[in-house]
């Protein structure tokens, strides 16, 4: 994790324990090598999801800031799976969560490291394999996990403030007519 | 100090391993899939002279005997080749592909050749290491197996000195030492200082890493075959010492695991993987750390400033912050190192040897010029 310098410290402060550890991590799991599988001939699958051979498997990792919102990584020897709860602490944060990550994962391939479907009891999960640790910098995937993370809770608190506004709005203009 | 070269670009490709001939004027790589390149070498410039391809699936293992010149590769698709440079029947000089039957049913993942360069192992996610040998009455190379008690996919093989013994790391976080000796082709094996005499196939010892366990990424012998050092992926250094009752040595490191090891002196190894930096290590009774081999200098930059390349940023990712747009990393290579070979000098006296990586390049290290420029504040 040496080359993984930790970023500057931000006006959040108070927040940045929590990328920061999934930072370290993310660098020491993402560690991955070329590896053909050994139950099923002439195929190279992620072992993190063929789950065939437990020694390949890492123990998997959960990084919390609360109870509302973690980050599971699940290491094994050619593939890593990053999965992600994002905080939701009201009805309208969790539709539009779940409607903004259904976008997300219909489009997954444009992604390339997304998964399709989330891991169960997360919202979003990654898949990134050797191929994509051999095509791209590690520490800028590593940047890319942390910076989606952060993203989208601005993203989604940012659209919570603009449905009440425009709810408020329209409530107003509804009630103006009695 | 080091000396890169980006042998693979446009597109970047990585490079898994790579092999030296006997006076390092050629070298042999595979860009992770069914093909292998041969360069030549003349100390500024790389040139591409044949390429291999009779593979089918990305090869993962090449060796290139310093005593006979023949190549061997193997791959994915479970085969072996072994390459021979004769004339063909017009009379021009080629390499002559051998396929060699390995007889596994899983994908080869490392190939070495003896020191004498009468026989090779293969190592597979078959569970099985093949030893083959070269049979004159059928013109062929035959293998035989070794099998137990190996658990998982060989990952590193290295044979010792006196061609009898074969060192072997797996995925089951083990290292074995194997008796490697084949009737009609080796002398009669003697007691060594492993242990006792065995039949081939048989495990002389075995190594385990940490209780967390770690896969034996890397494994090798010292010139003098009295020391194993191996590296797993618990981030840790193992050294056993043959003269020393057999004692197991075992030193955590800070940086990320070792994927490749190589003893340059008699005293001193260098291990380099997935922290884009070799370090150095010292067995003297002891395990020690050393040291980086690579100072990590920043690199310079042109630091013009034009509005073009602003609004081309904010384009194109976004943004006009410099640490967003810096991708290089401070490190020679710029992803993990996959492989180390000798370059000058021979094991046990090495004075310079070369990584490979996922980034493509090929870097010469001269190590006496690196051990002057580590800092000293590492030791």
């Amino acid at each position: 994790m040496s080359f993984a310098p930790a970023p500057k410290p931000k006006p959040t402060s108070t927040l940045q324990p929590y990328p920061d550890a999934v930072r370290s991590s993310l660098s020491a799991a993402m560690c991955l090598q070329n590896f053909a599988s050994q139950v099923v001939e002439r195929h190279n699958k992620p072992e993190v999801e063929v789950r065939g051979d437990e020694e390949l498997l890492m123990n998997p990792v959960v990084v919390s800031r609360s109870d509302k919102e973690s980050v599971l990584i699940e290491g094994s020897v050619n593939a890593l799976r990053v999965s992600i709860q994002i905080k939701q602490a009201d009805m309208i944060e969790e539709i539009l969560c779940k409607k903004f990550m259904g976008f997300m994962m219909m489009r997954a391939e444009n992604f390339v490291v997304l998964r399709r479907k989330p891991v169960p009891g997360y919202d979003v999960s990654f898949l990134i394999t050797n191929f994509h640790t051999e095509q791209m910098y590690k520490h800028k995937l590593v940047d890319f996990v942390i910076q989606f993370m952060t993203d989208i809770d601005k993203e989604i608190s940012d659209m919570k403030l603009t449905v009440n506004a425009r709810a408020r709005i329209c409530a107003e203009s509804f009630l103006s007519q009695f | 100090m080091a000396t890169e070269f980006q042998l693979m670009k446009n597109p970047v490709l990585p490079l898994f391993t790579h092999a030296w001939n006997k006076d390092k004027t050629q070298v042999c790589v595979s860009p992770g899939d069914n093909k292998a390149h041969i360069y030549s070498f003349d100390g500024k410039n790389y040139k591409l002279e044949h390429t291999l391809e009779d593979h089918t699936a990305t090869i993962t293992g090449i060796d290139w005997s310093a005593e006979s010149n023949d190549i061997v590769t193997c791959g994915h698709d479970r085969n072996a080749y072994v390459y021979c440079w004769k004339k063909n029947d017009a009379g021009v000089e080629v390499w002559d592909p051998k396929l060699v039957i390995l007889r596994i049913n899983r994908a080869a993942t490392c190939v070495k050749w003896s020191p004498n360069g009468k026989k090779f192992a293969v190592g597979s996610g078959a569970r099985v290491i093949s030893v083959c040998y070269f049979e004159e009455d059928n013109d062929w190379w035959v293998s035989k197996h070794i099998k137990r008690p190996i658990r998982s996919t060989i990952l590193s093989i290295d044979w010792h000195p006196n061609n009898y013994l074969l060192a072997a790391g797996s995925a089951d976080f083990k290292c074995r030492i194997f008796s490697a000796a084949v009737k009609g082709v080796d002398e009669k094996n003697k007691e060594t200082e492993w242990g006792a005499r065995k039949k081939f196939g048989e495990v002389v010892q075995e190594f385990s890493t940490s209780t967390a366990g770690g896969w034996v990424h890397a494994v090798s012998f010292s010139q003098d075959g009295t020391k194993v050092a191996f590296a797993a992926h618990d981030s840790c250094v193992y050294v056993v010492d043959a003269t020393d009752n057999l004692k197991m040595h075992r030193l955590p490191c800070k940086a990320l695991p070792y994927r490749t090891i190589e003893w340059v002196s008699a005293t001193e190894f260098v291990a380099a993987g997935f922290d884009y930096v070799p370090a150095l290590f010292s067995f003297t009774g002891a395990l020690q750390y050393i040291g980086e081999l690579d100072t990590r200098q920043e690199k310079e930059t042109k630091s013009t400033f034009r509005a073009l390349d602003k609004f081309r940023n904010l384009d194109s990712k976004g943004t006009t912050e410099g640490s967003a747009l810096k991708t290089k990393v401070n490190t020679t290579h710029q992803n993990c190192i996959a492989d180390l070979q000798i370059f000058a000098g021979e094991k046990g006296n090495v004075a310079k040897f070369t990584t490979v990586g996922s980034d493509g390049k090929i870097v010469v290290w001269d190590l006496a010029a690196a051990k002057r420029s580590m800092p000293s504040s590492a030791a």
